[in-house]
């Protein structure tokens, strides 16, 4: 059975509301461009999107907020978005605010079938409130629950037919993990080879991961603040 | 040539940065912190979103979509830098291997506390990896001004903000002095010349002692 999609929107055909969905990219970085304008198009209702940030305004997961499709947000940093801000003060979205190291272990542990797991983040903070603690070693731990998605929708730079991926720089990010903890994992790549093609020692997310896989073209990769020095300035 | 307020802190949280250490630098005002380090030392930059080794600002060709900090600024990256992800990019910070995390605050606790991700009542925008840095660096120093903008103490018995992290600060940078946090308590080791020691302590909420070795500059 081949993995290899060619519509964005067939891939997505049993995406349902009320689904949890895992969404790799750090701010507009690493992204699922193509997979989030197919769930707009679909307009799936009352996603619990899990992602580290929520996108800008008109673009990434922020169409999807403008697009009122998302009920809930489990995030780091939502502080880029006007839109998300008008529909938390309406009530209209829940957020569920999870310190980023935690977000990114509660996303792995999913992946790798750990149902909890002990971080010393947020101890003593609003975040562990009614969260069970623990002692170890004379130090206190909370208690932070997995997370695994009823999709997960990753982006990669080049992927084979199989489904193994490699991501470029910065854009790897929360990718991974969402790959791994997504009941149904659909990655997007930039370049789709054939298998054998990709060098088994350099893949960053193995192939046993992915269920879906696709080519998208012309990413925009939108960057949120563009800053560059001279030429002639020394660093 | 009269250095701001920022300016004045940034040059001094630049001498918490020793040769051959991992450093993680907050967003905001830390960041600056990168054009001060001298240019012989190797220091490794970690950007939590998944590179050790930040290098400067790319030229307008070098500019790379993939390629940002934690900031979600445009960067590049040094020779010997590594990539990872977000996951692998927390073992490293809450594991302890990285030596020194410097991070704005808005408020700061005489033990140590930290407060500087939500002020209730307006809109929460996250806490980022804050939390998780300010529990697994090695070392956690904190810069900011000493008073608020409508005047204020920062420096505080208690935090009235949401925590960041308790007992967290190993130091305190402002621009007009320097506290650690020890067993003993907070500790004045560094103070402006131009500010008598009445003068601080009426800026100061918190209570300190005065270290026996006290720095003037």
């Amino acid at each position: 059975m081949s993995k290899v999609f060619t519509s964005f929107d067939e891939a997505i055909q049993d995406l349902k509301d009320g689904d949890t969905i895992i969404v790799g990219g750090f701010g507009l970085c690493g992204i699922p461009e193509k997979a989030i304008e197919a769930i707009l198009r679909k307009g799936t209702k009352n996603l619990t999107v899990v992602s580290n940030n929520c996108g800008v305004d008109d673009w990434g997961l922020g169409l999807l907020l403008a697009n009122k499709q998302i009920s809930k947000i489990i995030a780091s940093y939502v502080g880029e978005n006007k839109t998300f801000e008008q529909q938390f003060l309406n009530g209209e979205i829940e957020v569920e605010l999870t310190p980023q190291g935690t977000l990114a272990e509660r996303i792995r542990a999913g992946g790798a079938g750990i149902p909890a797991f002990y971080t010393a983040t947020g101890v003593g903070t609003p975040i562990a409130e009614g969260k069970p603690t623990k002692v170890f070693d004379g130090k206190t731990y909370i208690e932070e629950r997995a997370i695994v998605g009823d999709f997960a929708f990753v982006k990669a730079w080049k992927g084979d037919k199989l489904g193994n991926l490699v991501y470029r720089k910065t854009a790897r990010n929360f990718n991974p993990l969402a790959a791994m903890a997504g009941k149904i994992t659909i990655a997007e790549v930039e370049e789709l080879v054939e298998v054998g093609e990709l060098d088994p020692d350099q893949i960053h997310t193995p192939s046993v991961y992915v269920q879906r896989i696709l080519v998208g073209d012309h990413y925009e990769k939108r960057i949120e603040r563009k800053t560059t020095r001279k030429k002639e300035e020394v660093y | 040539m009269t250095l701001t307020t920022r300016e004045k802190i940034v040059k001094r949280a630049v001498k918490e940065i020793k040769d051959g250490m991992n450093v993680n630098l907050g967003i905001g005002m830390p960041t600056l912190v990168a054009n001060e380090i001298p240019s012989d030392y190797q220091v490794l930059l970690q950007s939590e979103n998944g590179l050790l080794g930040i290098g400067p600002y790319p030229t307008e060709d070098e500019v790379d979509p993939d390629l940002i900090n934690a900031g979600k600024e445009t960067v590049t990256a040094v020779k010997g830098a590594a990539f990872f992800d977000s996951a692998e990019s927390f073992a490293m910070i809450r594991g302890g291997h990285i030596d020194l995390a410097i991070l704005g605050g808005m408020e700061v606790s005489e033990k140590g506390d930290l407060a500087n991700w939500m002020i209730p009542g307006k809109m929460v925008k996250g806490m980022g990896g804050a939390m998780d840095l300010v529990q697994g660096a090695k070392r956690v120093v904190v810069i900011m001004e000493h008073l608020s903008k409508k005047g204020e103490p920062k420096v505080r018995k208690e935090c009235t903000l949401p925590l960041t992290g308790q007992g967290v600060v190993d130091r305190l940078i402002t621009e007009l002095a320097v506290f650690d946090f020890t067993e003993e308590g907070m500790v004045l080791i560094e103070k402006l010349k131009d500010i008598s020691l009445e003068e601080l302590k009426s800026k100061t909420e918190a209570e300190y002692s005065i270290s026996p070795n006290l720095i003037e500059w």
